[in-house]
């Protein structure tokens, strides 16, 4: 098995649905960062099967990883310091979302305002349902 | 600075001040004749509306305002391409307030966002009219005399109709109301407006036909069925009288049973009908130029 070395300070995010890390990667904005990341893809897991694992090396207060939630609940963050894992994080659905999901409603404003970001917000927690801000129109799952 | 972009915006406790207000001006139209001198309201109507808009201007005009504006995109900077964040910024140098109609969701939210003065929703596409569900609860208040303990029908296309969907949320936040939702099968009330209702244990009801339950009722509230939204030619020919209004279907009905109506009328209301007292829906079109002056009033924090 490939081995990656443990990183010093920063986050492991594991059960990564296999397939999924590079989308998570672009929703993190990782590249927009100068730390080291690997991503690691399709390692074998007892309780998945197979799953994809990121280690990203940075200042644990770089990163604001609440959007995980909404993407998928099941990814395990471990928040790593001096080597040792230090926290599991919760992950908290997000009360609003910036720019990660798009309004697919042809008759929002969304669809023709140039520079206007594509705001969703949490309209019931319970059962994890987004709204578009301005049309107020539900994110459907499928086109996550 | 507030804006009005849903009718929910408002508390029942500041829509109770607003009606009040309304019906002050109702009562005492020349003290407020002057209200909104040297104040001007912008009409910026990305599509036509002409009861919106007239309605607006009328409400401005009676406060003593001045109107600018435009009728349609065409007309606008927006047949040039233009933004409705430019032309909301460029606006807000030109008007003391601003009531907007556009047919994207939304628009009038973006508006808001950077505008340096209030903006009203005039209508934004399928979404939001808040102006006529504050109409709808100020012809109530005022013909029925409250806004609680009372049986309203909603009747014809209660799917697609963004103003009864608008007017159910408005009065599920006051006491004692039980819903009657009358319509096709085709076009019955959404789902997630029944999952409201349950879960806020709001009595409703729905039937196919209005004769057998006109008699209820306290309020009637009726909405155009269109013949398009009918899947076949067969069953639209089959329902259509189902859902009009006429003098034999009034004897049925209570004898304060008020009849409103959003506007405009096609022939879901037969005529015979406007001449009976229990016909509101003129009266409505009335109150919507005194909410609408009380809404300015409010908008631009001037108080007579």
């Amino acid at each position: 098995m490939l081995n990656v070395g443990k990183i010093e300070e920063g986050f492991v995010l594991d059960h990564i649905k296999a397939g999924k890390s590079l989308a998570i990667y672009e929703h993190l904005q990782l590249d927009k960062l100068d730390c080291t990341v690997a991503i690691i893809k399709n390692a074998r897991s007892n309780k998945m099967g197979k799953k994809d694992i990121l280690k990203v090396e940075c200042d644990i207060d770089m990163l604001d990883l609440d959007v995980l939630a909404f993407i998928d609940h099941s990814i395990t963050v471990n928040v790593i310091k001096n080597g040792e894992i230090v926290a599991k994080k919760d992950l908290v659905l997000p009360r609003q979302i910036k720019n990660v999901i798009k309004c697919r409603n042809p008759r929002c404003i969304t669809s023709i305002e140039q520079g206007l970001p594509h705001i969703f917000v949490l309209a019931d927690e319970q059962k994890e349902v987004y709204r578009c801000k301005y049309c107020e129109e539900k994110y459907a799952e499928s086109a996550k | 600075m507030r804006h009005l972009m849903s009718p929910l915006d408002f508390t029942t406790e500041e829509l109770d001040k607003l009606f009040d207000l309304a019906a002050s001006i109702e009562k005492d139209p020349q003290k407020y004749a002057h209200a909104c001198d040297g104040k001007i309201l912008a009409t910026c109507f990305y599509e036509p509306s002409t009861r919106t808009r007239l309605s607006f201007e009328s409400a401005m005009t009676r406060l003593g305002g001045r109107i600018i504006g435009f009728s349609d995109a065409a007309s606008s900077s927006a047949s040039k391409g233009e933004s409705v964040s430019d032309t909301i910024r460029i606006i807000s140098c030109y008007a003391d307030i601003c009531a907007m109609r556009h047919p994207k969701e939304g628009a009038p939210m973006v508006a808001a966002e950077k505008s340096g003065i209030p903006v009203i929703n005039a209508g934004d596409g399928g979404h939001q009219h808040p102006t006529q569900t504050l109409t709808d609860l100020m012809t109530i208040r005022s013909l029925h005399g409250k806004l609680n303990n009372f049986t309203i029908g909603l009747c014809g296309d209660l799917k697609f109709g963004r103003t009864v969907h608008s007017l159910i949320h408005a009065l599920v936040r006051y006491e004692g109301i039980r819903f009657i939702f009358i319509s096709p099968e085709e076009l019955k009330v959404p789902d997630y407006i029944t999952d409201m209702l349950k879960e806020k244990n709001i009595p409703y009801e729905e039937v196919i036909r209005l004769e057998s339950v006109i008699s209820q009722l306290d309020l009637l509230y009726m909405t155009r069925v269109q013949k398009e939204r009918f899947f076949n030619e067969e069953d639209y020919v089959r329902l259509k009288d189902f859902y009009i209004l006429n003098a034999s279907k009034m004897e049925l009905a209570n004898k304060n049973m008020l009849v409103l109506h959003p506007l405009p009328r096609v022939n879901e209301i037969s005529v015979e009908v406007d001449d009976d007292p229990r016909a509101a829906y003129f009266k409505q079109a009335q109150y919507g130029v005194y909410v609408r002056m009380a809404l300015i009033l409010t908008l631009l924090g001037i108080n007579v």
